[in-house]
């Protein structure tokens, strides 16, 4: 058996779905910050049978919650795939294969790795952090074990290996985004089988990336899934142009959020009722979502592209109208690995 | 060098406590350097802690000295004495002085007035930044002369993370971005092609992470009649 073909036995439905050639949706979920499993799957019921696999983030910016290990048991259960968020902030190298040959022996087969948000960012800024390893070392540990069945300390495995796809993220148009292309291009040659990038709202930009990719030959060797995700104010794009590093939200856009608005913003401020907050609240969401199917329709055009990432966190019922909306449902038939 | 912090007055007092005879005591070197505890700061901490205790009603006798190095016992040993008359020591060396004090004298009681913060340099007048995180495997040479290990947030090894931004990391708008400026300076240079390489884990082992770390070096021990004449 060559390796090449090794590569292809995760037996992930997101695995099947990229080697068909089926341009592929994946979403997000946040776990609670609570121990309550009926969460999970309540926020699982809007995206079922709109998405290819779900990703359960791992502490996301540093705020304590449900384990990505335990909130993707329960989407096991419900017969939906998870994808595995795994930081390096909070283990070194040893939990992190542990929780992986854990994850794996309860039927989860995606996995992302990231270095994680700096826990100064979440509710325990003055907890010790590890990234013992980084993102990219992850990758290539996770492939080992995979590919050449040793632990990353280079032991054999005597038993079954994990055998995950594995993914890495992307951040297009941060700094030096000139070395980016580069980047995207080691966590290929670690072993990423596929990548999900930052939030897209900045087609051109991305499009010139996306040049320089193809021009590395990169998406040949990995598949591409570009973030999208539903704006839901003008503020929320503003705030994220000015304040999230590595997204580019281009003024028309933040236009279009706007002038959705404006029937209910060109009301006096004293005059403006509930009734009319709300009203424009929706037609916020509306754009907002459109705008994603917009954006979604065009990175479908770009050569390279392998799928798309919506990232509508808190606002899961916003999946279904997108992915609906951009002509991509049905999903193809849900393939459940051999556990 | 060594940099570091006085401790606030408060907490410097809470240290010392109802002790009578008080010895603060500098150190000449890093701190000195760095305006935390040299000469100058042991006579005025030892000036502040007078007049606090006079204003709480229990006049302390507190007293300085200042020696060259705290971190070596032979400097320390001419001051024996006044360590050793004093209830309490509050030592303005960094955490390598406290413990010095701590293991020459057994019987004295010593608190430290200082938090040692980080190995650095002044970067401007009035401003000091980290440079090394002593992990006892150096990778400079790999990096263009600037440590990720101490100076990214993340200590990320194969490159920035998706939050470098305009030359600054996202934790804070005043802390450069280590991976932005090891770019920057290996473009300068021509040697970009240095960062393609994949870097594997590192081997912490050397660092703290290994336990408490020693050096030996028999060349420079004496033999045991050296030691002993």
């Amino acid at each position: 058996m060559t390796e090449e073909a090794q590569k292809t036995l995760v037996g992930s439905n997101l695995e099947h779905v990229l080697q068909n050639g089926t341009f592929a949706v994946t979403g997000e979920l946040g776990p609670p910050q609570s121990a309550d499993g009926n969460v999970i799957r309540e926020k699982l019921n809007l995206l079922k049978s709109y998405v290819d696999a779900v990703n359960i983030t791992d502490n996301q910016t540093a705020i304590v919650r449900m384990s990505s290990i335990g909130a993707g048991t329960i989407l096991v259960e419900e017969g939906m795939e998870p994808v595995i968020q795994m930081t390096c902030r909070d283990r070194n190298r040893l939990a992190i294969q542990s929780d992986l040959l854990g994850a794996y022996a309860l039927g989860m087969r995606n996995v992302l790795c990231l270095s994680g948000d700096h826990q100064d960012f979440g509710n325990h800024p003055t907890a010790k952090n590890v990234f013992d390893i980084d993102s990219i070392q992850m990758v290539k540990m996770v492939a080992d074990m995979r590919d050449k069945g040793l632990f990353q300390c280079g032991d054999e495995f005597k038993g079954q290996k994990p055998c995950f796809l594995i993914g890495a993220a992307a951040a297009p148009f941060a700094d030096p985004i000139k070395f980016r292309p580069y980047r995207l291009g080691k966590k290929v040659n670690a072993g990423a089988d596929f990548i999900q990038t930052q939030l897209v709202y900045d087609i051109e930009a991305f499009e010139e990336y996306m040049d320089k990719v193809r021009e590395l030959g990169l998406h040949e060797q990995t598949s591409i899934l570009a973030g999208v995700g539903p704006l839901k104010s003008p503020g929320m794009a503003r705030y994220m142009k000015k304040n999230v590093p590595g997204i580019l939200v281009p003024d028309k856009i933040i236009d279009r959020m706007s002038e959705a608005g404006k029937p209910w913003s060109d009301i006096k401020k004293e005059d403006r009722t509930k009734e009319d907050k709300k009203a424009r609240s929706q037609a916020w969401r509306k754009e907002g979502i459109q705008i994603c199917v917009d954006l979604i329709k065009e990175l479908q055009k770009i050569e390279g592209v392998a799928g798309v990432h919506i990232m509508a966190i808190e606002w899961e019922e916003a999946v279904k109208p997108i992915v609906e909306g951009a002509g991509l449902h049905p999903r193809p038939e849900m393939k459940t690995p051999v556990l | 060098m060594i940099v570091a912090e006085q401790k606030p007055l408060e907490e410097i007092k809470e240290l010392v406590g109802e002790a009578q005879k008080v010895l603060v005591v500098g150190c000449g070197t890093c701190v000195t350097v760095c305006f935390a505890g040299g000469d100058r700061e042991a006579q005025i901490l030892a000036s502040s802690l007078r007049m606090s205790s006079k204003l709480d009603d229990h006049p302390q006798d507190v007293t300085d000295l200042t020696v060259q190095r705290q971190c070596e016992w032979e400097y320390l040993d001419p001051i024996g004495e006044d360590i050793q008359k004093s209830d309490i020591v509050v030592s303005l060396g960094c955490g390598i002085g406290v413990q010095a004090i701590a293991e020459r004298f057994p019987e004295t009681w010593v608190v430290p007035g200082l938090n040692t913060t980080f190995l650095g340099l002044p970067t401007e007048q009035g401003v000091w930044s980290e440079r090394c995180a002593a992990c006892g495997d150096c990778l400079l040479g790999l990096t263009g002369g600037i440590c990720p290990i101490a100076r990214c947030s993340k200590s990320l090894l194969n490159g920035p993370c998706g939050g470098s931004e305009e030359g600054h990391c996202e934790i804070d708008p005043d802390t450069d971005c280590a991976w932005q400026l090891i770019y920057d300076r290996l473009d300068s240079l021509g040697k970009l092609e240095m960062l393609m390489k994949l870097q594997p884990p590192k081997n912490w082992s050397t660092s703290r992470d290994g336990g408490p770390r020693k050096i030996i070096r028999e060349d420079l021990q004496l033999a045991e009649e050296e030691t002993t004449n």
